[in-house]
């Protein structure tokens, strides 16, 4: 007898839930798919209500600027150019001055109620910055239109005195109102408390027994802080920098009251010309034609991609610096 | 890991309860050329609380330059707040509090405007699970303190290889310095602790079951390292294993609590404690009649 029939096939194993468990499974299967099938249903609409005009533009839907439509009397559409580029820049650029502002911030707030803060005020704060993340942001568009942009302003003018010869900065012509950097600083407080919180209870998880460790060898606090606290965290901030990104893409109102939409690509942040991908969708809604709405329809595809493609990249980021970091 | 035939034999002369004379020799087998240096640390009336909770009364207890000391009794007898009260490791924790005096070459560690940095520094620390940063190879790992602390130092490689050499762990990871702290054993691990805490050159090493969750070989080669430490530095360990408190150390201190305060019962030579302790509750540890 040879050893391959001495050694048997693994066996199926096999149990029968119980009924309840039954139940049960299907119920939270229920609710997992939902979300996906509610997402899947709305990329689905977009992609039927835009397609006439993405057949009709082609690429040129994203890599033109131009956005115009002339009808006839009768409400027929003698000419269309749809174009989103200037948007589409202008989105990553808010997005991008938003992040860059908000991550340090955030960082620094996660840190300090962390590990600075006394306990009483930091139960206070962490309440305060959940209730931030809540908060409507039309009411951060418009504190931001009649407090914020002034002075958002007068920085905008004192970087470009000083940082003008990086391209990035130059203002020409000298015209700093509703600029993509305005519409970022209110984007930035939109998306801190959303960074903080996620950078905060990752900071929470770094290991007691390490953060002992570099004590015991003489760290200061924030020594210990640098040597191991941030590198168990990093891909946390990237994450949550990442949600805030896609937080900051996808919105809406409070970009719109800020932003003086141009359709022109602009690179320059502090130049008052900009553009918004989503501020577009509700500056042209109201008095679209049915045709430039087919038009906004295939805009919003665009932006539900752009904003699922940083949420998936997001994760990419996390999973790999997640596994190198720890 | 391998153990040559002439450290098991010391090994197991070592284990005898009372050989203190054995353990001097293993030291003097081993000369290094570093001495231990200053007067000591000295425990002065130290009382320990955790919000209400009294933990620890009046411990007094002096730790001679170049001795080491193990602190032995049942759990929860306060042992290693003991301990954390010396390098002010204690103070981290939410609500703990302390009274009397910590005196590191005669001068008070708990003074107002000491730098508590510079305390721990003189005073390191080895912990019960081996806790090496995992974001750093075994190299920085063992330099970490002087990055933390922000000291200088003159050669690096140098350094590197003289602590990986003491704590016992050179052999073994010569090659791999680049490799991170978390690909090496638990036992391994711990030494790469040992090592860290010896790079910034402390006075004093405190350790806290440092062979707890560690295999019979590491056990023993770390009691080995920490033969060889005690001729340039003073030690003081914390065990629930009474051979190693037997092996390793010239006096030991029996801590014991009633349900109430931990407090120390005696403390004597080694050789004394194991083989004619003075208190009666003594003799029932360490002969094993409870705890």
């Amino acid at each position: 007898m040879s050893i391959a029939t001495l050694i048997p096939s693994p066996r199926e194993i096999s149990t029968e839930p119980r009924r309840s468990d039954k139940v049960f499974r299907r119920v939270v299967t229920g609710g997992g798919l939902s979300s996906l099938i509610i997402l899947g249903l709305i990329a689905l609409f977009l992609a039927y209500r835009g397609y006439e005009v993405l057949r009709e533009e082609g690429l040129g839907f994203i890599t033109n600027a131009e956005w115009s439509i002339t009808l006839d009397e009768s409400a027929n559409v003698v000419e269309s150019n749809f174009g989103l580029s200037a948007m589409l820049v202008g989105t990553i650029l808010c997005s991008l001055v938003a992040v860059v502002i908000a991550v340090p911030i955030s960082v620094f707030s996660a840190l300090y109620l962390n590990f600075y803060a006394p306990g009483w005020l930091k139960k206070i704060l962490v309440a305060v910055i959940d209730m931030m993340a809540a908060f409507p942001s039309i009411l951060f568009g418009i504190w931001g239109f009649l407090v914020l942009m002034p002075s958002v302003e007068y920085w905008g003018k004192l970087i470009n005195k000083y940082l003008g010869w990086i391209p990035l900065f130059e203002v020409k012509p000298y015209f700093f109102t509703r600029s993509p950097f305005v519409a970022g600083v209110v984007l930035a407080i939109m998306i801190i408390p959303i960074i903080t919180s996620v950078s905060r209870e990752i900071f929470a998880q770094a290991p007691l027994d390490r953060i002992q460790a570099a004590f015991a060898l003489g760290a200061t606090r924030w020594a210990m802080i640098k040597a191991v606290v941030i590198p168990h965290g990093r891909s946390g901030v990237v994450g949550g920098a990442m949600l805030g990104l896609g937080r900051a893409m996808g919105e809406t109102v409070a970009v719109y009251t800020v932003l003086n939409i141009v359709f022109q690509i602009n690179w320059h942040v502090l130049l008052g010309a900009g553009g918004n991908v989503a501020s577009l969708i509700i500056l042209k809604f109201g008095e679209a034609s049915a045709y430039e709405i087919k038009a906004l329809m295939a805009a919003g595809l665009v932006l539900f991609f752009l904003t699922l493609s940083v949420n998936a990249a997001a994760n990419f980021i996390v999973k790999r610096t997640g596994k190198s970091g720890r | 890991m391998i153990q040559t035939p002439e450290s098991e034999k010391e090994m197991s002369t070592s284990a005898q309860p009372g050989s203190l004379a054995s353990v001097a020799n293993a030291k003097q087998a081993r000369t290094q050329p570093t001495q231990a240096t200053g007067t000591g640390l000295e425990a002065r009336g130290i009382h320990a609380w955790f919000g209400k909770n009294h933990v620890l009364a009046n411990i007094n207890l002096d730790f001679a330059a170049g001795s080491v000391t193990a602190l032995i009794g049942p759990s929860g007898c306060g042992k290693s707040t003991f301990i954390r009260t010396l390098n002010r490791m204690h103070e981290f924790i939410p609500g703990a509090a302390m009274a009397g005096e910590v005196l590191l070459d005669g001068k008070e560690v708990y003074a107002p405007g000491v730098d508590v940095t510079k305390i721990r520094l003189q005073i390191g620390m080895v912990f019960q699970k081996p806790n090496p940063f995992p974001s750093m190879t075994i190299g920085e790992n063992v330099l970490s303190g002087l990055k933390l602390a922000q000291l200088k130092v003159a050669n690096k490689d140098e350094l590197l290889e003289s602590c990986l050499v003491r704590a016992g762990l050179w052999n073994e990871v010569k090659d791999r310095l680049d490799a991170h702290g978390g690909s090496l054993s638990g036992g391994q691990q711990q030494r790469l602790c040992i090592a860290r805490a010896l790079a910034v050159s402390p006075q004093v090493l405190l350790m806290d079951e440092p062979c707890s969750s560690l295999d019979p070989g590491s056990t023993l080669r770390i009691e080995e390292t920490i033969r060889e430490l005690s001729d340039s530095m003073t030690i003081v360990i914390v065990t629930h294993n009474m051979q190693q408190a037997a092996r390793v150390s010239d006096y030991t201190a029996f801590f014991l609590s009633d349900g109430g305060p931990g407090e120390m019962i005696e403390v004597a030579r080694t050789s004394e404690i194991f083989s004619q302790p003075k208190d009666q509750r003594t003799e029932n540890y360490v002969t094993g009649r409870f705890g």
